[in-house]
């Protein structure tokens, strides 16, 4: 293989208002190498992958391309394009209703007296195709081949254009065993052609299937870069997750547990599901516990949550609130018996941009008693005063819009907003996530505080250190399947790591 | 000195700042063409007994836009599109109304049924057509524009069968009020009407938690379900006031005319409805709105009608007329052009302190 660097990216920042993206973050890639760039969400895989393709502009670093002295900036995918720098994303990025032929050339067609030589276009196509072992019609419409075939075709033009870099974005995501097998055998030979592939996966196998290295990602900052064959699968998990932050290890030290355990549970889930996104699983809390729940990305972590909130509706099992049976159809229903939910994604499913820091903290409550009970303008301020005050959100005042908050400050109205109902059974799913380390701290402390008054919290995040800092219990997620439960002693790094990589253990 | 120009620049920009800075604007800018084209256009003089002039013609006429531009605001606020289809309800509303008044008859010289009967069937009508629209937009999840358009091509058809294609003539002084005077009183009893139920929204609005839960629906419908907010019945609860809206307004519209005309009744007026919103600095991407502001929109375009009908513009060219001026005040309050008004101020201010640092 190789030494020769097609492709240095060099401390590379990128800031979005409130949030650092990425903050020196080196890349290297070199001549024909399958290179995987992981990270869980948030990491900044994607902000990395659209700086270097133009969609985004960077703000600090340089990017240089075949060991070129002088670096390159790009302003679009178009400029990329033409600097040898082609990408291939999830969702296929052709016309489906063209043909196979046109797709491959369109933009450059073959032409003759000015007008498309269909005939050379076909037959180019055709070489094409074949060269690279691509089983398919050229004269076809693009829309009747497989997603797999598709993206195959994406690819194939991206090869003919010459790319020294080929950007595979999740391309198997919507794939099978079988289409992942033939793309991957695809990959190989354009790797032996010279071709430098970055290739962004959520998948461990397939990292190890065909990746000759890894550059690891985490909160926008470069965790390192690894042979594959040097680093193994649990090491490569702890990587992802983070094992630092030291400095906040002493948060749970002097927290006493007090769990009754011989009493009702505050809400009990027997055999509960959503079709497609989360098989059927048994979940019980009592007050004053926190649990915590883990798992890589899409493997059920939020989709469990949403089914006992009632986001999405449940379509088997039971749910008993403190020992009574209860039907949850909707969010509402779930907060009348007690449950709070701040969700996932903050910027879409929990802030209302353009309301006020007063009107986005009082909304739960206000729902909860119904549109012929309006609260009154004084102690809507007074709730906002008392939870902006409480969480020391900073804001210019409680009526500046909340979408020029930071996203720290968003995330703190968000559950002020839930405190103000007073619920009994509170779920975070990614409460941390995006937010400088200071807020990150302080919602710890926050979560366990409300523990120790008796509110049954779940608690989700991506960093397994926070989870252990802050939850008595854990159970863990793989594909859609609550897999394991641990707690007390079992509560380590390693345990966790192992549980989540499943199957293979460490080496 | 200084301290005096600073405070009145702070106060001119909270002012130039605030959301019905533009719209008021506008509306003076048209009030003010007025005054130097007819000097006499702000006297008011009583003939007859009842207030005339052109001030008092255009608050009358644009009652019923008003009304409607009510309705389109809160529609426009929660479902992120418009409700073409209240100028068609206009027309259904006032042929229900005449006809149980009329009894069935082409025309009639005193009630057939009780009036407070027919105005009741009218709105329950104009509701059941909001309820339809309703149910296509907030159940269905059908594009506004798209649901509303079957009425809005329907919705005239509708009416014709009421009053079984005939122009139908309610000739009772009784019925001639909500467009005309009660009594002996000088001001128009649409104007009345239009302030009635702009105080009587404003009061659901915000005696009730419903003008939160509307922009709340329309600036995020997920976030908003997910903090327990019903989006589905809210948009739904919007249509059914828009069409109740759109009833109100085609009984004052066919009370003008005494009869049911089918055919002319709110004709085009759902586009002037929409205009009012959008005058009124109102996103017709729905989120946060200003029924303050649609109401001076409203008046604008009222405005604007009678100012032109007044330099003898005629009825086929009016629309050419407004709509140059639409497109000017639609320009003026855009979002890009006002980015491109405060990045020249910036230069501005760039190039003044660079010269006063040299």
């Amino acid at each position: 293989m190789g030494q020769e660097i097609v492709l240095s990216m060099k401390k590379i920042g990128k800031i979005f208002p409130g949030v650092k993206a990425l903050e020196n973050v080196d890349f290297t890639l070199r001549k024909g190498e399958i290179h995987a760039l992981m990270g869980e969400n948030g990491a900044g895989k994607s902000t990395l992958i659209k700086v270097l393709t133009g969609v985004y502009d960077m703000d600090e670093g340089e990017i240089k391309l075949d060991g070129n002295a002088k670096p390159i900036v790009n302003h679009s995918p178009q400029e990329a394009q033409k600097n040898g720098i082609s990408t291939v994303y999830q969702e296929v990025n052709l016309c489906p209703n063209l043909t196979v032929a046109e797709n491959l050339f369109i933009g450059r067609e073959p032409q003759k007296y000015g007008l498309i030589d269909w005939k050379t276009m076909n037959r180019k196509s055709e070489e094409l195709l074949k060269s690279l072992d691509i089983e398919v019609d050229p004269s076809i419409l693009l829309q009747k081949c497989s997603i797999a075939i598709q993206q195959m075709i994406a690819i194939a033009r991206a090869v003919d254009m010459k790319s020294h870099v080929l950007i595979l974005d999740e391309p198997t995501s919507s794939l099978d065993d079988g289409e992942v097998e033939k793309l991957f055998t695809l990959m190989k030979k354009i790797r032996a052609e010279g071709t430098g592939i970055i290739f962004v996966t959520h998948f461990l196998e397939q990292v190890y299937a065909v990746c000759d290295r890894i550059t690891v990602l985490r909160n926008g900052q470069l965790v390192g870069e690894y042979e594959v064959k040097s680093l193994p699968r649990v090491m490569l998990v702890a990587k992802m997750m983070g094992k630092d932050f030291d400095d906040m290890a002493d948060i749970k030290s002097d927290h006493q547990e007090k769990v009754d355990r011989k009493s009702v549970p505050v809400v009990e889930a027997k055999d509960l599901a959503h079709t497609g996104t989360i098989k059927p699983f048994h979940f019980d809390i009592r007050k004053g516990e926190v649990i915590g729940l883990t798992g890589l990305l899409g493997s059920g972590r939020s989709e469990l949550v949403r089914t006992i909130y009632g986001a999405d509706k449940p379509d088997q099992g039971k749910l008993k609130i403190n020992g009574r049976e209860v039907k949850i159809n909707m969010p509402l229903d779930a907060m009348k018996q007690g449950m709070a939910y701040l969700p996932e994604d903050r910027k879409t499913e929990g802030i209302l941009t353009d309301l006020s820091v007063r009107e986005n903290i009082i909304i739960a409550l206000q729902a909860k008693r119904g549109m012929l009970h309006p609260m009154r303008r004084k102690e809507m301020e007074e709730a906002a005063d008392r939870y902006m005050d409480l969480l020391q959100i900073k804001a210019a005042s409680r009526e500046t819009p909340i979408k020029s908050l930071s996203g720290g400050n968003q995330q703190k109205v968000i559950i002020g907003r839930w405190l103000l109902t007073n619920p009994e059974f509170l779920i975070l799913d990614e409460p941390t996530r995006g937010i400088d380390i200071g807020t990150k701290t302080e919602i710890q402390k926050l979560v366990l505080n409300l523990a120790d008054e008796g509110m049954a919290i779940v608690f989700i995040s991506s960093e397994v250190e926070e989870m252990l800092r802050t939850c008595s219990r854990m159970a863990v997620l793989r594909d859609g399947q609550k897999v394991g439960e641990l707690s007390g002693n079992e509560l380590t790094q390693e345990t966790i790591m192992m549980t989540i990589a499943g199957g293979e253990s460490s080496k | 000195m200084k301290e005096t120009e600073k405070k009145n620049n702070t106060i001119w920009k909270r002012l130039t700042r605030h959301r019905l800075f533009l719209p008021i604007v506008c509306l003076l800018v048209v009030l003010l063409i007025n005054v130097i084209k007819t000097p006499d256009f702000f006297s008011i003089s009583i003939n007859n007994g009842v207030l005339y002039g052109y001030l008092i013609d255009i608050i009358n006429r644009a009652s019923e836009l008003v009304i409607l531009a009510v309705g389109m605001t809160l529609v426009t606020a929660a479902s992120g599109g418009q409700d073409i289809s209240v100028g068609a309800v206009m027309a259904v509303s006032g042929a229900v109304c005449c006809q149980i008044l009329s009894g069935g008859q082409v025309s009639t010289n005193q009630f057939q049924n009780p009036l407070i009967l027919a105005v009741l069937a009218a709105l329950i009508a104009s509701v059941l057509c909001g309820a339809f629209n309703g149910i296509l937009v907030a159940n269905l999840h059908i594009q506004p524009m798209v649901a509303t358009l079957i009425l809005f091509t329907a919705g005239r058809g509708i009416a014709q069968l009421v009053t079984k294609g005939q122009i139908t003539y309610v000739r009772v002084d009784a019925y001639k009020v909500f467009g005309g005077y009660i009594g002996s009183c000088p001001i128009p009893t649409p104007i009345f009407i239009a302030i009635f139920i702009v105080i009587l929204m404003t009061l659901a609005l915000k005696k009730t938690a419903l003008g939160l839960y509307i922009e709340s629906v329309g600036i995020n419908g997920t976030a908003s379900r997910l903090v327990g907010l019903n989006s589905t019945m809210i948009k739904f609860l919007t249509y059914i006031i828009c069409g109740l809206l759109s009833g109100a307004a085609g009984i004052v519209a066919s009370s003008r005319i005494y009869s049911a005309d089918a055919n002319n009744i709110g004709l085009n007026m759902e586009m002037d409805a929409i205009l009012a919103v959008a005058l009124g600095g109102n996103v017709l991407g729905g989120g946060k709105f200003s029924l303050a502001g649609s109401i001076i929109g409203a008046y604008t375009i009222q405005a604007l009608t009678t100012t032109l009908y007044a330099m003898n513009v005629s009825s086929d060219q009016l629309p050419v007329y407004k709509a140059v001026v639409v497109v000017i005040i639609v320009v003026l309050q855009s979002p890009v052009f006002q980015k491109y008004v405060k990045s020249r101020k910036v230069k501005k201010e760039a190039i003044r302190m660079l010269e006063e640092g040299k």
